[in-house]
Formats: structure tokens, C-alpha cells, sequence
């Protein structure tokens, strides 16, 4: 005798998607064009979802990159489209090879058909612009969700005017749209150089580059910056961020051989914008949010997707290509690979032998630099010498405002001191917690809300995390990554809610399981529900 | 007091008590023996509170409950006995946008009002007073003068703290492999860290609970389900956080997020190799249109994160709490996704099975295992309560 429950979730309540593709490609960076262009060209019918332009809106609220309010408003989204598809020529190819390209629209959530099931195709995919969301149904995804910038807090880091390295290379280069005219650069690597050579070239003004570490510890970074007219502070860190409201100028200070501040160092440097360039992040979030298998690479810009030769994730059907799956790596190279490997699953012959594949057009604009793979050592170097310089009493989660003192005190946060003046438990801070087991990063974060605001821990996430590995005294990767869950943009209530739903989940939603008894006085024995033969309980249409 | 647990030294390697589970029912049971001077360990797979007591809708209203009288004379007294914050707030309010939605909690409501709680009902204005944000198409309200809401994950943690500082001891990424037996009694159990020795053993791991106790060859019947929750970007807060209405339930946290969940549940497969995935799924989209139902005035709020959990239920839906007769020195304690909220009682129920072999409190013989002596062993299948093998294909 089988019954049914109309209530669970079930294919009968499954939402009709607007499309289905075979190919779904996140991201029109370097990566995603070439997999676009190559599945296409190999004869699969392929949609390419691109987030920029992005609203101004979601840019104040620093997502999907840290843009520090130095981005121009009153672009219309015309005009704002027409100089992402100027920057990028390989955007045009893409529509004349006939690939459904879809500018200004974000990937908010990948969902597998079911997680216990995990081979069943085609996957969800919710999508999302400005107005409204919807789901698009797929055979294969290829995620190039590119990277972000690694923030490492200092005493007026929150103000306006101090951003990361990829969101002023995207004002600067992509949407010419960047508001700074004097730069501090933070950083000494090759990120940090792309920013002078982009600020440069767009005729403005770099006063200083500025690295925690010693020029004399890594080849000719001095030089490099000195050549190009910037002057470099190797062995310095930022000590404040000043200015009434936005950034106006910086205060730097020198370490010495013990790492404190030399007496005497401070110096003041008149800038409007400070970029951090000390470190990139792939964009893992929508890969680890459907149950990818992560592992953490120090090389290659911390946790990753675990992949196979052909860009193959752990999650069946989904591959994952360019910064996203570690930086470094040759994307255009690996958009074609897996854009062979999803041609060849899908039965298509991928490239006739012989005959050459299509090239796309280079993405000159955009720097790229490959060489951050020193960015989880020297991320952890910053941050150490932050510390000597400014002390923990320092935001690390602009959002929910926690420092790192409190971070490490485990201090209730704010709202709840506010209501309960002695909510701060005496000796339970982040060592008491460690000794109870290994430390996680998402029971911290319940704990004191370091990460549960609206930039998504955007900002926060790694600093966290390194700061649980110094109190843990662990290896870099130790602490397991802090979850990821969708939506992976902040979507407002009446974008997000669907605007229909199949009748099977309108006719039978309840809040809570439809358990005719549950909801009677237990204290009163009633038979189990089903003890008539095929009868249903259903219980009202709520609770 | 043969087979009762009793204050004794403590033992490296066992306790008077075991508790298998860190969830909020073991560790409110873990806190109430350690402050009634019983040796008690609580032995838990992950991290405290990690499924579905560090997440849920964080309610404290179960007037279905015998425990209903407990659960409401101790939550005002929770933050002073742990010495810890729940972030528990008093009251409840309940929104209809219909008659029927209206008729349902008044079924609720009627259970609360016979043991002397209290309630008012509330007109349109009175309602936007105190919700600004609910929609003008609410016929109306009532007003809860019982039951609240509490910080799921801090309430757990906060038990697990208050169990410490009583000397209660926490042994968190430990899995329980096998259950020791000596003449018709439970002696200990077997983890993956080696043999822990016992007086009394508490089964308070929610899912899990129907393959310990299957170790011991006691059938205890429960399904695994998961279900969702959709969390806003915090918004100015109301007077009474805790407002369900429009087919979701949830509250507004006192940082002001809307959390919110409700819809499909999805049954797991009971013998999954892996433990299931706590995802989310489209069913999000479809919690975001109910909420902007329910509160038009917070539609531009934005979706920041989502939380899956996995629940266990029992046939009738209601919680077995009891102590069994053979072993003797075995108590039972799954809550059938009721738990969060009755916690701070059903942690004192648990004390006293284990303790005194019976809870002085409240009649829990409804809540015996026996009840399902006659169940077939095919219930799940005749209920339905299976994963569809082709969910959302």
C-alpha cells in the first residue's frame, strides 16, 4: 500500500522554467567567452549570462566587488551597457556566432535536480536582473564567476573612497566610470601594478604604492613601480584611512626588524581613493553553494573547486573554468577545454579534425594579472602587520560592525549588548571555543554576525578566516570554508518572489508538515493518521 | 535506585549519564542534570546545534504540548538560569489574509487559551501599529500573550556553555558507532574515539535516533525531512518579532532580519550513505512571494542568505519522550520537528527519566514509544513519506 503526501516536495511542483539551454556559461570574462565561443562554434546551442553592467544600486551596497563609492552615477543603463559591450570585443562575436548573450543579468543560484540525486539533469539555474528573477533550465554549466578582492581591514577602512583592486580596474577599464583622481595603491604585487598602469593610463594621479613587505624580499617590485613615476613603501602599512566623511588623505607607517611601528614614521599622504591590491579570491559562491567538493590551494588563491582534466567539478554536468577555479591559470585555454568536454558529452562532434578552432578576440582592455598566487601568503603577512600597526580594535565586518577584538572575544554582537547590557559571557572568546573542538567560521559567525550582512561577507570573509587560523594557530586552510548559500546576490523580496508557481505547489502549501495531529493536544491519544487505509490528512493551508 | 543515575566522581572515560546528540533537547537535558549535581557527557557527531536546532524558526508558542505549561513558565527565565543570552522575546502575533487562515489559528489558539493563556484579537489598524510593513488585505490579527521567539544557534550555545560551567562535559566530532550491553542493560558506548562508559543512556541525536536505537533492537519510527528558511537584510524593528501569517511561519530577529520559511518539505532516504545536503531549492522564490504577501510594506528588503534543515517526524507527528522498559536504563528523546521551542522543558522532562525513571511535571504517557507497537513496518511507504526519486524533474 503506498500512499502520498501532497505536501512534500515533489516533479508536480517543480516551477516551469522561461528557457531551456544545453550550455549555460556564468560570466563573459576571458574564461567564459572562450568556453561560449568554442561550444558554439562546436555546434551546441549555449547562453552566456554577464552581470556587468552592473546596477548602481548593488554597486553602493559593494556587490559583486568592492567599488568603495568611487563609481560615477547617472550613466543611464543604455549607455552603461554600450561601454561594457565597447570594452569587450569578444561580447559582439559572441551575439554575431549567435550565442544568447545576457548582459546585466546575475546568476544567483545553480540547483542540482536533487542533491541525493545528484546525476538527474538538467539543472535550475536562477537568474536575476534589476526587476525581477526567473529560472532558465540547462544540460550542462560552465561557471567562470572570475575572482574578487581580499580586503584586510585598517582604521578607517569603512569610509567612502577605499575599494579593491578588481572593482577599480572594472571602473577604470570597463565602464569608465571611476570618480578618484588622487590613488594610494596597497599592495606591491602585480595586482597592485595593474592598478598604476590603469590608473596612469587614464591620466590620473598614484601617490604611493605601499607593501607590508620589504622590497629587498622579492625581486624588482620597487622598480617596477618607481619606472611608471610612483613612489613605493616596501617594509610599510596603512595606519588610517582620514577625512571627515570620504577618504581625504593617508596616514603610513614603517615597521621596524621587530614589526612595530618606527617611532617617527607616520607620514601623510593627500589621497581620495585607496585601492587594496594585496589579494584576489575566486569566486567560488555558486559552485560551493550546490555542493561542488572544494579544496584549498595556497597558489592558487585559496579554496577552489576540486576538477578533473576536462574542468569537471565534483557535481555532475557543472565545470568550472578561469579565476573561479583558481587563479593563474590560462583562460582561454580552459574555456576551450571544457567547452570540448561539454560538446563531447552532449553527443556533438567538438572540432573536426584539422581544422583550426576559432579564435577569439583578445580582451585587451581588462588587465589580468596572473600572478596573484602569492596572494594567501602575503594576505596573511598583510594582516599580521595590520595588526602591529593598528591593533585589533579595528572593523573587520563593515556590515554587522565587528572588530577583530571583538571577533576574537567572541563578544555578542552589538544589537544584543545594546538590549542586554551584561550579554558578554566572561571567558568564552574564540580560544575557549577551540578548546570545545576545531574552529569553524560559520558557528563564529552565528556567534558574533561577523559575515551575515548585506555585502554577503564580500568584505569580511577572509579576514575571518585568517584571524580564526591565528587563534587556532593552524595552517592556512584549516578552518573549513565558511558556507556559501543562494541566493548569492542580495535580491530584493519582489525581485526574488516568483511570479507563478504550478498548481500542485499553490494547492497544497503548508508551513509546517500537514500532520493532522501534530497540531491536536498530545496529551490526547489519536490513532496514527494513516489507520484508515488510504485516507490523506491534510491539515489546514498554514501551520 | 537501582539503574538511576546519581552524583559520582567523574570519569575520564564515561559519565553517569550519556547524552548522544548536541542538539538543543540533549544539551537542555545535558545543562539540567549538570545543575542537578549528575556527571553528564554529551557526545555529539559535529559541532553544538549544527542541524536543525541551530536553525529553525526560533518559536516558543506549542500549545499541542503537555510541555506547554514549562515551556511557557521557563522562557522568560532562560537568559538568568544559563547565564547566557537566547535573545528570547515574549509574544506572538498571527496575521490572516483569509477566513481560513484565520479559522486555523483560532484551532491553535483554543488549545493555549484551556491552559490559561490569554489572547486578543486585533483589527486592521491595531495590526499596521504594530506591524507598519503587513498588507492592507490582512482581515486581522491576534494577539499571542504567550509563547515568543529565541536565537535558534545562540540558544544552543548558550545551553552548551551553562552545561559547562555546571560541569557538564561536551565532546563535540564524536560519532557513536555502537551501543554496550551487560545483562539486559546498556554499560556504554562505542565511538569512532574509542568506549565512553555509562549509567544512563539519553538517544536525543533527532534523526539519527532510529539507528541508535535500532543498536539496542527497539524500533523507534521516524522519517527525515528537510525544510527551508529565506533570511532579509535587516529592517527597522517591530514591537513583537514573532509574526506568522500567510502560510510561512518565522519571526524578525532582534538585528531585524525577516526570517522566514515554510512550503514543501522534501523526505530524505533514511540510509543515505552520506549525510543529506542542507540545500536550498526554487522553493525560495515561492517563500519570497508569501512573504511579500504577507508584508508589502518590506518588498524592497533584500534576500541575503537561506538555511535547509533536516527534521526528524514521527508518525503522529508528535514527540517520543520516554523511558524505555527493556534496556531500563535507556531514555528516549526525539521531538518530532516541535523541538526548539519546548526545549528548556523537555531538557528537565529528560533529566528526570533519566534521574528519577519518570517526570514529575507533566503526564507524558501519550508520549511513550509503546504507542507504535502495533505500527506496520511498511508506515512510511503507506504515509507517502519518501523522497520523490525524480524531485523537481
Amino acid at each position: 500500500m503506498i500512499g502520498t503526501d501532497p505536501a512534500r516536495l515533489d516533479a508536480a511542483k517543480r516551477p516551469t522554467p522561461s528557457a531551456h539551454v544545453p550550455l549555460l556559461v556564468v560570466g563573459a570574462g576571458a574564461a567564459g567567452l572562450a568556453a561560449a565561443l568554442a561550444a558554439a562554434a562546436a555546434g551546441v546551442a549555449t547562453m552566456l549570462i554577464e552581470e556587468h553592467p552592473v546596477s548602481p544600486e548593488l554597486m553602493a551596497l559593494d556587490v559583486p566587488l568592492h567599488f568603495g563609492q568611487r563609481m560615477a552615477r547617472g550613466a543611464g543603463n543604455a549607455a552603461l551597457m554600450e561601454r561594457v559591450l565597447d570594452s569587450s570585443p569578444g561580447l559582439a562575436e559572441a551575439y554575431e556566432r549567435g550565442i544568447d548573450v545576457q548582459l546585466g543579468v546575475c546568476v544567483w543560484g545553480l540547483f542540482a535536480g536533487s542533491a541525493n540525486s545528484p546525476d538527474a539533469a538538467p539543472h535550475l539555474v536562477g537568474l536575476a536582473d534589476g526587476v525581477r528573477s526567473w529560472f532558465v533550465s540547462c544540460d550542462r554549466v560552465i561557471v567562470a564567476s572570475g575572482a574578487r578582492d581580499l580586503a584586510i581591514g585598517f582604521p578607517g577602512w569603512e569610509k567612502p573612497g577605499v575599494m579593491g583592486a578588481q572593482a577599480a580596474l572594472q571602473l577604470m577599464q570597463r565602464y569608465d566610470a571611476f570618480t578618484g583622481s588622487r590613488i594610494l595603491v596597497l599592495g606591491g604585487g602585480p595586482l597592485a601594478l595593474a592598478v598604476v598602469e590603469a590608473a596612469v593610463g587614464k591620466g590620473l594621479a598614484v601617490v604611493a604604492a605601499v607593501e607590508a613587505e620589504e622590497a629587498s624580499r622579492h625581486d624588482d617590485s620597487a622598480e617596477r613601480f618607481r619606472e611608471r613615476g610612483v613612489a613605493f613603501y616596501g617594509g610599510w602599512v596603512i595606519d588610517e584611512a582620514r577625512g571627515s566623511i570620504e577618504v581625504e588623505s593617508a596616514a603610513i607607517v614603517r615597521l621596524d626588524e621587530t614589526g612595530k611601528p618606527a617611532a617617527g614614521s607616520r607620514t601623510v599622504l593627500d589621497c581620495d581613493t585607496i585601492v587594496m591590491s594585496v589579494g584576489t579570491v575566486p569566486n567560488v559562491e555558486l559552485l560551493d553553494s550546490l555542493g561542488c567538493r572544494m579544496q584549498f590551494e595556497p597558489l592558487r588563491g585559496g579554496w577552489v573547486p576540486s576538477r578533473g582534466n576536462d574542468t569537471a567539478t565534483s557535481a555532475p554536468n557543472v565545470y568550472a573554468i578561469g579565476d573561479c577555479a583558481g587563479l593563474g591559470a590560462d583562460p582561454t585555454e580552459e574555456g576551450r577545454r571544457a567547452a570540448r568536454a561539454v560538446a563531447a558529452s552532449l553527443g556533438m562532434t567538438a572540432f573536426a579534425e584539422g581544422e583550426p578552432e576559432p579564435e577569439p578576440e583578445p580582451e585587451p582592455r581588462i588587465e589580468r594579472p596572473h600572478a596573484a598566487n602569492r596572494s594567501v601568503q602575503r594576505a596573511r603577512v598583510w594582516l599580521q602587520a595590520q595588526i602591529a600597526a593598528s591593533g585589533l580594535d579595528v572593523c573587520v565586518c563593515q556590515c554587522e560592525e565587528v572588530t577583530r577584538r571583538e571577533l576574537i572575544d567572541l563578544r555578542p554582537p552589538r544589537y544584543l549588548r545594546a538590549m542586554v547590557p551584561d550579554a558578554a559571557p566572561s571567558g568564552r572568546n574564540l580560544q575557549a571555543l577551540a578548546a570545545d573542538g576545531p574552529l569553524n567560521q560559520d558557528q563564529v559567525k552565528r556567534l558574533t554576525r561577523a559575515g551575515m550582512g548585506p555585502c554577503q561577507g564580500r568584505r569580511c570573509r577572509e579576514q575571518v578566516q585568517m584571524l580564526l587560523e591565528a587563534v587556532g594557530t593552524s595552517e592556512p586552510g584549516a578552518v573549513p570554508l565558511a558556507r556559501y548559500r543562494p541566493p548569492v546576490r542580495p535580491l530584493p523580496l519582489k525581485v526574488l518572489a516568483a511570479e507563478e508557481e504550478s498548481a500542485a505547489l499553490r494547492d497544497h502549501w503548508v508551513a509546517w508538515f500537514n500532520i493532522s495531529t501534530q497540531w491536536l493536544a498530545h496529551w490526547e491519544a489519536k490513532p496514527v493518521p494513516f489507520a484508515a487505509p488510504g485516507q490523506i490528512p491534510v491539515i489546514g493551508d498554514s501551520e | 535506585m537501582s539503574g538511576a543515575a546519581s552524583a559520582q566522581p567523574a570519569r575520564p572515560r564515561g559519565s553517569s549519564v550519556i547524552i548522544v546528540g548536541g542538539g538543543v533537547t540533549g544539551l537542555s537535558a545535558g545543562w539540567w542534570l549538570a545543575r542537578s549535581g549528575v556527571d553528564v557527557l554529551v557526545l555529539e557527531k559535529g559541532i553544538v546545534g549544527w542541524e536543525a536546532s541551530g536553525r529553525n524558526g526560533g518559536s516558543t508558542a506549542h500549545p499541542f504540548s503537555p510541555l506547554f505549561r514549562e515551556e511557557q513558565r521557563l522562557w522568560p527565565e532562560m537568559d538568568s538560569l544559563l547565564g547566557y543570552p537566547t535573545e528570547y522575546q515574549a509574544h506572538r502575533l498571527r496575521v490572516a489574509l483569509n477566513e481560513a487562515q484565520m479559522a486555523h489559528y483560532m484551532r491553535i489558539i483554543a488549545l493555549a487559551e484551556r491552559q490559561g493563556s490569554t489572547w486578543a484579537p486585533l483589527d486592521q489598524r491595531e495590526l499596521k501599529e504594530l506591524v507598519p510593513f503587513v498588507s492592507d488585505a490582512a482581515i486581522g490579527g491576534v494577539m499571542c500573550y504567550y509563547g515568543g521567539h529565541a536565537n535558534p544557534q545562540r540558544t544552543v550555545q548558550a545551553f552548551a556553555w551553562a552545561m559547562q560551567d555546571c560541569g557538564g562535559r561536551l565532546q563535540q566530532h564524536t560519532t557513536v558507532t555502537g551501543i554496550c550491553r551487560h545483562a539486559g542493560r546498556v554499560t556504554g558506548v562505542m565511538t569512532d574515539r574509542g568506549r565512553y562508559d555509562c549509567d544512563v543512556l539519553v538517544l536525543a541525536a533527532g534523526p539519527q535516533i532510529a539507528e541508535l536505537a535500532a543498536m539496542l533492537g527497539v524500533t523507534v519510527p521516524l522519517a527525515s525531512a528537510r525544510v527551508e528558511m529565506i533570511i532579509t537584510e535587516p529592517l527597522p524593528r517591530l514591537r513583537y518579532g514573532g509574526v506568522d501569517g500567510n502560510g510561512i511561519y518565522g519571526r524578525q530577529t532582534l538585528r531585524g532580519n525577516l526570517a522566514y520559511g515554510g512550503g514543501p518539505h522534501e523526505w530524505l532516504s533514511p540510509s543515505a550513505a552520506e549525510p543529506p545536503r542542507r540545500e536550498s531549492t526554487f522553493i525560495m522564490r515561492s517563500l519570497a512571494k508569501r512573504l511579500v504577501e504577507l508584508f508589502p510594506g518590506a518588498a524592497h528588503a533584500r534576500v541575503i542568505r537561506s538555511w535547509a534543515g533536516i527534521v526528524e517526524n514521527t508518525p503522529d507527528g508528535r514527540p517520543v519522550l520516554c523511558r524505555l522498559s527493556d534496556p531500563d536504563n535507556t531514555v528516549i528523546a526525539s521531538m518530532s520537528s516541535v523541538g526548539f521551542g519546548l526545549s528548556p522543558a523537555s531538557g528537565r522532562a529528560v533529566m528526570e527519566l533519566a534521574r528519577d525513571g519518570a517526570c514529575s511535571f507533566a503526564d507524558l504517557s501519550a508520549l511513550h514509544l509503546q504507542r507504535f507497537n502495533a505500527l506496520p513496518a511498511d508506515w512510511q511507504a503507506r504515509m507517502g513519506w519518501q523522497r520523490d526519486p525524480v524531485r523537481g524533474q
